[in-house]
């Protein structure tokens, strides 16, 4: 019965996106409806093959299918954004490879692409794989919900899917970290509330009386993500066959609901999240408990009181009212400490095992990770001083130091997640080259290191020609004089990305070689029903 | 009172105290004396169940003298 819904609920949506797109106002929505066709009819070839077919999900295994699917993803994904990352470094760089050379993939179009591709399709899959691993395991039980996993991780595909190809045509919100449009806001906010059904209901069916710090972080995650994502996009649509909607804010409020929105994506996705990866695999990996339980439960509980205030420091000097704006760096600068308790906590997971660092280069990359997870988070309630904010604001600053957070913290995380997890989910003895995760290591450092400081130096220098008057209170400098001013430093940017993006290369190759050519200890599939011994 | 002004006494009266008193709390709940083989058996958690689920609940006596279950390697 359940196999006839799903094949006429499929066959429906892929009538009705046929129909829509041929009445579409605009291209990325006709494009976009085209790609629900087309995802709808593989998935209805899919249904009617596997018809009859009865799923088992024996309670006595893990379902590590979605997790392994979730490596590969992440890793995918993780070269696809570092990759549109480079190409667009150098168009700012060099600026005949926007519209002369590239058409519509100029910077305008691809920069959405970059920090979608990189936050939320590897970011996302990376967030997805890790809960769904760790949920797992930290609850001794079988994940919840039988192929539910499964819509989760091929929902978040589509969606990749659908806002990449909506930003190349020029389908955008105008909200930054929230350019997509509103049929796909809707079906990530359906995406999202599955994850945090098969998230919750795993914890319901734990075999452990606690709940492991690590899931505190992801659900904070969850729940905070699904909150500021409906309300940052609350939308009336202008036709249900256009892209375009009106938003139901407006003015200063519509900018406040943007920044609370866009610093706990930071918060909460970049960092709670990844938090919660911390929490789990750098234990995992130093085969040591973490250093102290009650400092993760203090680290939590003063990110979920401080972090969901900060957001009115990235409107510092706006129409913003005074007070919220002192509200937000206040608390800003009070979330430092926490941030440092967390990141002492990390590090120190290692003590005793510090030999570990010159042994093991996965250690050192989750270390490094924290490391920079500690120098962004120091560097961030700094620039939230109003004070400094007036330099560093609309400068590429901002933009260092998002990549040290994101590059360093965020990417160097998962990259530990990602050598962590494969040997294990696909049952080798281990990785297949220790000397590539060095070279990696080594190439994603120096990349990053040249990005940071690259962007520190143009950042400043440009804050400062921009505030530069003469004797009679004349602007020195026109913004003409700054762009040509920092051909160097973008240069370099440039250059960083790529050693970051060769280093992810190598990954891909390691980890391929790794399932490929290692010998495997048990098949793939026998990987939960190893006997106890 | 209209509305915006009667929230935002209550917001930085009552609400600021509870929230407050909520996150010292916190702070004191995290530090209870007894809490140490709690927080010491909880780090030590994810060393279990690596390869598969748990037959049964894991149990913990009152005093959290650590889990007993049996576990495999």
């Amino acid at each position: 019965m359940w196999d006839y819904v799903k094949l006429v609920a499929l066959g429906a949506i892929a009538v009705l996106a046929a129909i829509a797109a041929n009445y579409a106002h605009d291209l990325p929505y006709m494009v976009n409806a085209i790609v629900v066709m087309l995802a709808a009819a593989i998935t209805f070839v899919w249904a009617l093959r596997s018809h009859g077919t009865v799923w088992v999900h024996p309670a006595n295994e893990y379902m590590d299918g979605v997790v392994r699917a979730g490596v590969i993803a992440t890793t995918l994904w993780g070269v696809v954004g570092f990759l549109v990352g480079v190409i667009i470094a150098f168009q700012l760089a060099f600026p005949s490879l926007n519209f002369e050379m590239m058409g519509i993939l100029n910077f305008g179009r691809l920069r959405p692409l970059h920090t979608s591709a990189v936050i939320f399709a590897f970011g996302g899959n990376a967030l997805i794989m890790s809960a769904f691993y760790i949920v797992q395991r930290t609850c001794g039980t079988r994940l919840f919900g039988g192929n539910l996993g499964w819509f989760v991780f091929w929902g978040w595909q589509l969606m990749i899917v659908m806002a990449a190809t909506s930003y190349v045509l020029g389908g955008t919100q105008g909200k930054e970290y929230a350019e997509t449009v509103w049929y796909i806001d809707v079906w990530i906010a359906v995406v999202w509330v599955a994850f945090l059904l098969v998230f919750m209901g795993t914890l319901w069916q734990r075999k452990e009386p606690h709940i492991y710090v690590a899931n505190w972080f992801l659900l904070s995650m969850i729940i905070t993500v699904a909150m500021l994502h409906i309300v940052n996009n609350l939308a009336i649509p202008v036709s249900v066959f256009s892209s375009q909607s009106v938003p139901l804010f407006s003015g200063v409020q519509d900018a406040m609901t943007q920044w609370w929105y866009g610093h706990n994506a930071v918060g909460f996705f970049l960092t709670a999240g990844f938090l919660g990866m911390m929490y789990y695999f750098v234990p995992k990996q130093a085969e040591k408990p973490v250093y102290s339980y009650k400092l993760s439960i203090i680290h939590f509980w003063a990110l979920i009181f401080l972090y969901i205030w900060a957001g009115p420091h990235h409107l510092h000097y706006t129409a913003l009212p005074e007070w919220a704006s002192t509200l937000g760096m206040v608390f800003s600068i009070i979330l430092w400490m926490p941030s440092w308790g967390g990141m002492i906590n990390g590090l120190m997971t290692l003590s005793g095992a510090w030999d570990k660092l010159r042994t093991d280069p996965i250690i050192r990359m989750m270390v490094v990770s924290i490391g920079f997870y500690g120098m962004s988070t120091f560097e961030g309630p700094m620039m939230s001083i109003k004070a400094v904010n007036s330099l560093s604001h609309y400068t590429d600053w901002t933009i260092g130091h998002v990549h040290s957070g994101a590059l360093g913290w965020n990417g160097m995380i998962t990259f530990g997640a990602l050598y962590f997890l494969t040997p294990k989910l696909w049952n080798r003895s281990g990785l297949y080259s220790l000397k590539l995760v060095s070279w990696h290591f080594w190439l994603a450092t120096i990349g990053i290191v040249l990005y940071a400081s690259s962007m520190w130096v143009t950042g400043i220098m440009e804050g400062l020609m921009w505030r530069e008057v003469d004797a009679n209170g004349f602007l020195v400098n026109a913004f003409a004089d700054t762009v040509a001013a920092k051909y160097p430093m973008y240069v370099v940017r440039g250059l960083g990305g790529t050693l970051f993006l060769t280093g992810a290369l190598i990954m891909v190759y390691n980890l391929w070689m790794t399932v490929r050519a290692q010998p495997a200890k048990a098949s793939v599939n026998a990987n939960n029903a190893v006997p106890a011994e | 009172m209209d509305t915006y002004s009667l929230m935002r006494e209550f917001a930085d009266s009552w609400a600021l105290l509870l929230l407050t008193a909520l996150f010292l709390g916190v702070f004191v709940w995290a530090w209870r004396p007894g809490s140490r083989a709690l927080h010491d058996d909880a780090a030590n958690s994810i060393f279990r169940h690596d390869k598969k689920p748990a037959v049964e609940p894991v149990s913990r006596d009152v005093r959290g003298n650590g889990a007993k279950q049996p576990e495999e390697a």
